[in-house]
């Protein structure tokens, strides 16, 4: 000791793993030097539930409820990439009013996905109200996920060869209850006495006018400003280099969007924009991400349109695949041949490898998936896009304050669920 | 999203001195390169003007222990292969590229200079495979538990696991002990004929 005036310059901090802004488990190992980030190391596997080696236990379509435990606030897309992988080593292709059911859920689980980011996000920085008012958006499309597969988020509604069943002629109603009677009910109820297509047409009709509000609540919020411009900038090479995908690619001004680049299902078919943010920094991506809402809304009016005028079969009709009907299967010994080894054995898929993405909500979630030809994949790897986003948030946070990285991994929208994987 | 013919002709001419072999099938492009050259070849291939594959998109390992196993065929090459997706923004192009690796001697070079973001992947292949990147500044386990022992990803490793944990009452500690999982397979494993005649 050389007196009072010793000075101490770093010290290591702790952050998490529990902790309501680490959005979920994540530890943090921060050095710092006063309030100022010198260095991180993110300590990460907590959530980690092998995945990758389950699914190469099971037969293929076992997985699918798997994918959905990912990324678990946008399902879906998750299990999109995995049977688009499946469909491409069979080398079929779903008809084409399941692909415009997809893309309606890719696009609806992209607006929930968002909505989940904005309220999380903002309620970090501390803007608590637009939390409560993202959740009653979120609850709707809940219902739309409720309604098509009986599950309000881990629905295991896609399979290879086209989606579980059609689109439902009714909406689930609210019931009456005894705390609250009547009261209420006929307006709760009001936009579910049609079919799901009108509940979502509703929905897109109202939803516009729902981010505007968000926006008054933040677009101009000198408070939120100050507390996202210029925090987290990345440059356009660094996010190359960094293996940005999706919104934080976008955010940084390179305009990549794989539904425009590479595009899957029926994607070529919508009209919709991309935008891109011009410096890279955290309010940036947040204009993105808050315009990605309004051309998704667009999407989904596109394929409500069209799933109202194009009534068809959704799922293949090759029972190699798929299961025959319930009926013909009482009928038919062959059908129930078909049954029984399908929920049995499961199907083989050709050797080969292939790599499918998809235009995740969070960027470019991809499979890889290697077969040799068995019932049950041989090697499954998770392309998930927070990881390489949760691996840059040392690089993204070195100098900044402890309070901006939790803008930081506000931003970067990581899940535990598809990083530990 | 297969690649084009001219993506063919040109990685076939930067990768024909490293003595690669390529295949192409309906589902994407395949570059299979040795271990003694993927880091150059690699770095060509970002910097090259006519691939400009800017991003690693992903990087796996594949432990190739029992592939084909159950229709008796043996895998003829090395039991490991690290996998590197590449895509380029520039030119709206992917590509595969696979290096085998040697059970005897499990070691890569690191491409974290030429992409930053492989640092987390290769310590997740590290961690789930045990293959060790030569040049890697900090390579540590990422995605299972402090002092975990083995390689989880690993065909011989099973699924349920060595070990198992559980608070004990007595010690006031939780306590590692051998797992008492029985393995248990409900569908069974079987590759059928129509896929083995070729």
């Amino acid at each position: 000791m050389n007196g009072p005036m010793t000075e101490i310059r770093n010290y290591t901090m702790n952050f998490g793993p529990q902790h309501p802004a680490a959005h979920g488990v994540l530890r943090v190992i921060m050095e710092m030097d006063g309030e100022v980030i010198e260095r991180l190391d993110p300590h990460i596997g907590l959530l980690h539930r092998a995945t990758e080696k389950l699914a190469e236990s099971k037969p293929y379509n076992h997985s699918i409820g798997y994918m959905d435990r990912l990324d678990y606030v946008s399902m879906m897309c998750n299990e999109h990439a995995y049977v688009l992988a499946i469909e491409s080593l069979l080398g079929v292709v779903p008809p084409i009013r399941a692909q415009y059911i997809r893309v309606m859920f890719d696009e609806i689980t992209r607006i929930r996905n968002h909505l989940m980011w904005l309220g999380a996000h903002a309620l970090d920085i501390g803007a608590m109200a637009v939390f409560l008012y993202a959740f009653r958006e979120r609850e709707d499309l809940m219902d739309c996920y409720e309604a098509v597969s009986g599950a309000r988020m881990h629905a295991t509604y896609y399979r290879p060869g086209g989606v579980y069943r059609d689109l439902p002629d009714k909406m689930p109603l609210y019931q009456r209850n005894d705390r609250e009677g009547d009261k209420g009910l006929a307006a709760r109820n009001e936009d579910r006495s049609g079919s799901l297509l009108d509940f979502i047409e509703v929905f897109t009709e109202r939803f516009p006018a729902c981010v505007d509000e968000y926006e008054t609540l933040l677009t101009d919020n000198r408070i939120w400003k100050q507390r996202t411009v210029d925090i987290g900038i990345v440059t356009p090479e660094q996010a190359l280099q960094l293996g940005f995908t999706g919104p934080m690619l976008r955010g940084s001004g390179v305009e990549w969007d794989l539904r425009k680049k590479q595009p899957y299902e029926v994607y070529d078919r919508m009209s919709f924009d991309i935008p891109v943010g011009v410096t890279g920094d955290t309010y940036d991506r947040y204009l993105v991400r808050m315009e990605e809402m309004r051309q998704s809304n667009r999407i989904v009016c596109q394929c409500v349109d069209w799933l109202r005028s194009n009534p068809g079969s959704v799922m293949l009709d090759d029972y190699k695949l798929s299961p025959p009907p319930r009926e013909e299967m009482k009928e038919d010994m062959e059908s129930l041949i078909h049954h029984f080894k399908l929920f049995t054995e499961g199907y083989s898929v050709p050797p080969g490898q292939v790599y499918s993405a998809i235009e995740a909500p969070k960027g470019e979630f991809g499979i890889f998936l290697v077969s040799d030809g068995a019932n049950k994949p041989y090697r499954v790897k998770i392309r998930a896009p927070g990881f390489p986003h949760l691996a840059a948030l040392d690089e993204m946070s070195r100098g900044h304050m402890l309070t901006d990285m939790v803008a930081i991994i506000g931003t970067q929208d990581v899940v535990f669920g598809e990083i530990d994987r | 999203m297969g690649a084009t013919k001219d993506l063919r002709s040109q990685v076939q001419t930067i990768s024909s001195e490293f003595n690669a072999l390529i295949t192409e099938d309906s589902l994407g492009f395949t570059v299979t390169v040795s271990r003694s050259s993927s880091l150059e070849l690699l770095g060509i291939l970002r910097d090259h003007q006519n691939t400009a594959f800017e991003q690693l998109v992903d990087l796996c390992a594949v432990d190739y222990q029992t592939y084909g196993q159950e229709a008796q065929r043996n895998w003829d090459n090395d039991r490991f292969a690290v996998v590197y997706h590449l895509l380029s923004i520039s030119l709206n192009q992917r590509l595969r590229v696979i290096v085998p690796v040697p059970e005897d001697d499990l070691t890569i070079d690191s491409v974290i200079e030429v992409w930053r973001c492989a640092n987390w992947y290769e310590r997740e292949a590290f961690d789930l495979f045990g293959i060790q990147f030569q040049g890697h500044p900090d390579l540590r386990r990422l995605l299972t538990d402090y002092g975990f022992i083995g390689h989880p990803f690993r065909k011989d490793f099973p699924l349920s696991g060595h070990v198992e944990m559980r608070y004990d009452e007595e010690k006031g500690r939780v306590v590692y002990e051998p797992v008492s999982v029985e393995p248990r397979v409900t569908v069974p494993r079987v590759i059928r004929d129509e896929w083995t005649n070729d």
